[in-house]
């Protein structure tokens, strides 16, 4: 993807924010992330607009809507002589304490994510995913807990949601995690007690929750924790043949993205006519909204991977 | 139903073993009777349940989802039961019946409300619930437990010996209430008689003439033929007469002519064989009688099935295992002598001086007889479980060899599904090459990847995941023995056919004729 002139972020996520534009216009936390992964030059001007707050450049007139993703995310609304569209970047629907709740922004043209566009993704609540593992650690005090997790977003949100079910022992993380979860508690979502596992003893984590990126799973680093259950918080764990494969021994299905439900519900609520599918299972979300008498084309956009959590 | 789901996932998503077994264990400790038992049954996959197709399910759930968002649903999953389990699109609050109730409902529910009662219970049920009981339903219930593995777990939970369990094993019956009442120290250990549960067999090891020879002595070993039926156990005394194939399953019904005629209370080994006054003919006869569930009366009267005995577990309920060889062996003998039966004969020693004397007779029995091969006993040896390195040898007699076409190449399984690792072969009648026999193995791993290349290269024809090949390349195949078969069109069958040589050098024109093969084929009188 080449670097913009004018370039509006929706989020933080490496496949959303890209360094090297010249103008980049996001919410503010968006833009305090991009700093923070990319340094403080990854653009060379920065303009930070609010939730709800517009800005006209030539005759449209440009507002970011929160998206309920992860902190800072952000829809985009476009206006241009009445006509109104939307482009969600990611989103979901559902309730998350780690950032501003999901919006529904009236429309004529909505240009929806997918990534889980097809209907045997029904992500189940994630309270209980966490009471799943809570119960885990209480039937095998010995082991030690590695949850892999995003590092911007679905780490916090999990970290959250275990503090939500009352449990408040300290909590490890991998380095990796460190920046951001200090700018989420920064930003007033307290994460409570967060240390890193690096000097104590293998005997150190028996019973210990212990958070790391997806890619730390399987490397050298969770050698040091006494027989761990590996845990795997992702949308994609509904498939439990996904979850073996990639030797994960408790799925938890905690997802950033919006489900079928939320997506096929969000659909209807904008009161769009035109529905434009992108970024993930085009096919059967296009088929849906066809089926339901709207207009809906998939939409490929350039420099995607085919799968993000 | 609920804990039994969860027991299933964690099985699932658990490669280690001592992890499933704790799984296991846990289950049975906090699961009440009987729905342990069934349980366990289910996944030994000894429960027999009138199960429902696949299609059953797919039609119901197609009445609640549309048919394309289904199928892109399916194609991305890959399983339909989970894809099933994940896509049904409603629920409702409610209690889920026990194991116990779910198998009433499924066994007493008359055909016409099936499809109703199986919505209700999708209704019911989270995601991994639903997979559990399609997956119960439909019979595939594959969580990687191996019925020992269960068996270790069961010992592991009530803290006894793995072999106490198997000993009394084959004589529980579902859902194993006595079993777990023993195991929760409530009762003593379940009385099964020797003579009605199967005993795990004692297995050889093949004898490697050039090392085992010089450090055997001829005179500690008994030698017998190596008959060439199945390996059975016969398991009988006033009240049932049963007999089990060397993995412990029960084939008493498929050969009544045989059960029915024990008398007298035993466990016996011997080789199972068809033949009329206890000649016995070639393997393929047997094998027609084999895997049946309804009795050819034709087969009964052609292909009379008799057992040739070779050692005795218990006289009546007396322990003979831990006699040596041939003290069992005078036992044997002297019980075959007090009990006339014309389906059991003795499995007669070979006399012998010298392991060079052994091997003539050995040839001249193949040769003559066709017999497979030489058993050698240890005079000494106890009856001793599994497979244990020793007491017991196998000599097989040398392979034959055969120079066969290869005509047809198809994709292996698993780790070999990107190779054409499955080949039919030929030899000539007349001017066409008739298909002879199939392999799969005796080549190295790098030959594979010659002969795939060659497959891919030499491709004359496709049909699905079988490619016809032009009929240039030579396999020197060897086999252990060949059969009259009306099944092939070359009226030719082979035993253990296994790709001996590639023979890169060989011209297709110098591979073996039709003719040439009968030389081979055995029992040909007997077709």
């Amino acid at each position: 993807m080449k670097p913009s002139r004018l370039a509006i972020i929706t989020h933080g996520h490496a496949d959303h924010a890209r360094p090297g534009h010249d103008h980049v216009i996001a919410t503010p936390d968006t833009i305090e992330i991009i700093k923070r992964r990319y340094g403080e030059n990854c653009a060379k001007t920065f303009e930070a607009l609010e939730y709800g707050v517009e800005k006209k450049i030539k005759d449209v007139t440009i507002s970011l809507h929160p998206a309920g993703h992860v902190l800072g995310s952000a829809q985009v609304l476009l206006q241009y002589q009445g006509y109104r569209a939307v482009m969600t970047g990611d989103y979901k629907a559902r309730p998350d304490s780690t950032c501003a709740s999901f919006e529904v922004v009236p429309c004529d043209l909505f240009v929806t994510e997918a990534t889980f566009g097809l209907p045997v993704f029904q992500h189940p609540d994630s309270a209980d995913e966490i009471k799943k593992l809570l119960k885990a650690r209480e039937e095998q005090p010995e082991r030690a807990f590695l949850i892999g997790a995003y590092a911007l977003g679905k780490a916090q949100r999990v970290i959250k949601l275990i503090r939500e079910e009352g449990y408040d022992r300290p909590i490890y993380i991998h380095g990796a995690l460190k920046k951001l979860c200090e700018f989420y508690q920064e930003r007033g979502i307290n994460l409570g007690e967060l240390r890193s596992p690096t000097g104590l003893k293998k005997d150190d984590f028996h019973g210990e929750i212990v958070v790391g990126p997806p890619s730390a799973l399987k490397d050298q680093w969770s050698r040091r924790f006494p027989d761990p259950v590996v845990a795997y918080a992702s949308g994609w764990m509904t498939i439990k043949q996904r979850a073996r494969q990639s030797g994960v021994e408790l799925p938890l299905v905690i997802s950033d993205h919006a489900d079928w439900n939320e997506l096929t519900e969000t659909i209807k609520a904008t009161g769009a006519s035109k529905i434009w599918v992108t970024h993930g299972r085009e096919d059967a979300l296009v088929h849906y909204c066809r089926s339901i008498g709207l207009e809906a084309e998939p939409l490929y956009l350039q420099g995607r991977d085919d799968e993000e959590d | 139903m609920k804990a039994f789901a969860e027991l299933l996932e964690q099985l699932i998503l658990t490669s280690s073993r001592n992890k499933k077994v704790d799984y296991l264990a846990q289950y049975f400790a906090k699961t009440p009777d009987p729905d342990r038992g069934l349980a366990l049954a289910a996944i030994t996959r000894d429960l027999s349940l009138r199960h429902v197709k696949s299609s059953f399910v797919k039609q119901n759930v197609l009445e609640r989802v549309d048919p394309q968002l289904f199928a892109l649903s399916y194609d991305y999953v890959g399983d339909l039961g989970e894809t099933v389990a994940l896509i049904w699109p409603e629920t409702e609050s409610g209690e889920l019946p026990s194991v116990k109730d779910f198998i009433a409902f499924l066994e007493d529910t008359p055909k016409a409300e099936l499809p109703a009662l199986f919505s209700d219970l999708m209704d019911l049920a989270t995601p991994n619930e639903r997979w559990a009981m399609i997956k119960m339903i439909t019979g595939g219930l594959r969580v990687g437990v191996s019925a020992r593995l269960a068996k270790t777990a069961l010992a592991k939970y009530g803290n006894v010996e793995l072999q106490e369990i198997e000993e009394i094993w084959h004589g529980l019956t579902i859902p194993y209430l006595k079993l777990f009442a023993w195991l929760d120290g409530k009762t003593d250990k379940p009385q099964i008689k020797h003579t009605e549960t199967f005993h795990p067999l004692m297995l050889s090891n093949p004898v490697d003439e050039i090392k085992d020879f010089e450090k055997l002595s001829e005179a500690d070993f008994a030698a017998e033929w190596k008959w060439d039926g199945i390996r059975v156990q016969l398991v009988f005394n006033e009240d049932t007469q049963r007999m089990f194939s060397r993995t412990g399953d029960d084939i008493s019904h498929t050969f009544p002519d045989l059960t029915e005629s024990l008398n007298g209370a035993a466990v016996l080994d011997g080789e199972l064989l068809v033949g009329k006054d206890m000649e016995p003919l070639p393997f393929n006869n047997l094998q027609q009688r084999l895997n049946r569930k309804t009795i050819v009366k034709k087969h009964l009267k052609d292909y009379p099935a008799f057992v040739r005995v070779y050692d005795i577990l218990f006289d009546g309920e007396e322990d003979l295992r831990t006699l040596p060889w041939q003290e069992r062996r005078a036992r044997l003998e002297s019980w075959m002598e007090s009990h006339d039966n014309k389906r059991l004969s003795l499995s007669e020693l070979i006399p012998f001086k010298s392991w060079e004397e052994l091997k003539k007779i050995r040839e001249k029995g193949a040769e003559e007889q066709g017999h497979e091969g030489i058993m050698l006993k240890r005079k000494t040896s106890v009856y001793e479980p599994g497979r244990p390195k020793g007491p017991w040898y196998k000599w097989k007699r040398d392979a034959r060899l055969v120079d066969a076409v290869l005509m047809y190449a198809q994709r292996g399984h698993g780790k070999r599904s990107s190779f054409y690792s499955d080949y039919t072969f030929g030899v000539w009648k007349g001017n066409e090459i008739v298909p002879i026999g199939k392999a799969y193995f005796g080549f190295t791993d790098q030959e594979l990847k010659q002969l795939d290349k060659w497959v891919r290269a030499n491709t004359i024809q496709r049909f699905g995941p079988v490619r016809e090949v032009k009929k240039e390349l030579v396999f020197e195949v060897a086999f252990d023995s060949a059969h009259v078969s009306p099944r092939h069109k070359s009226g030719i069958a082979l035993r253990f056919p296994r790709i001996n040589r590639i023979r890169w050098d060989k011209p297709a024109q110098e591979a073996e004729t039709l003719d040439g093969m009968q030389f081979f084929v055995e029992g040909q009188s007997d077709s």
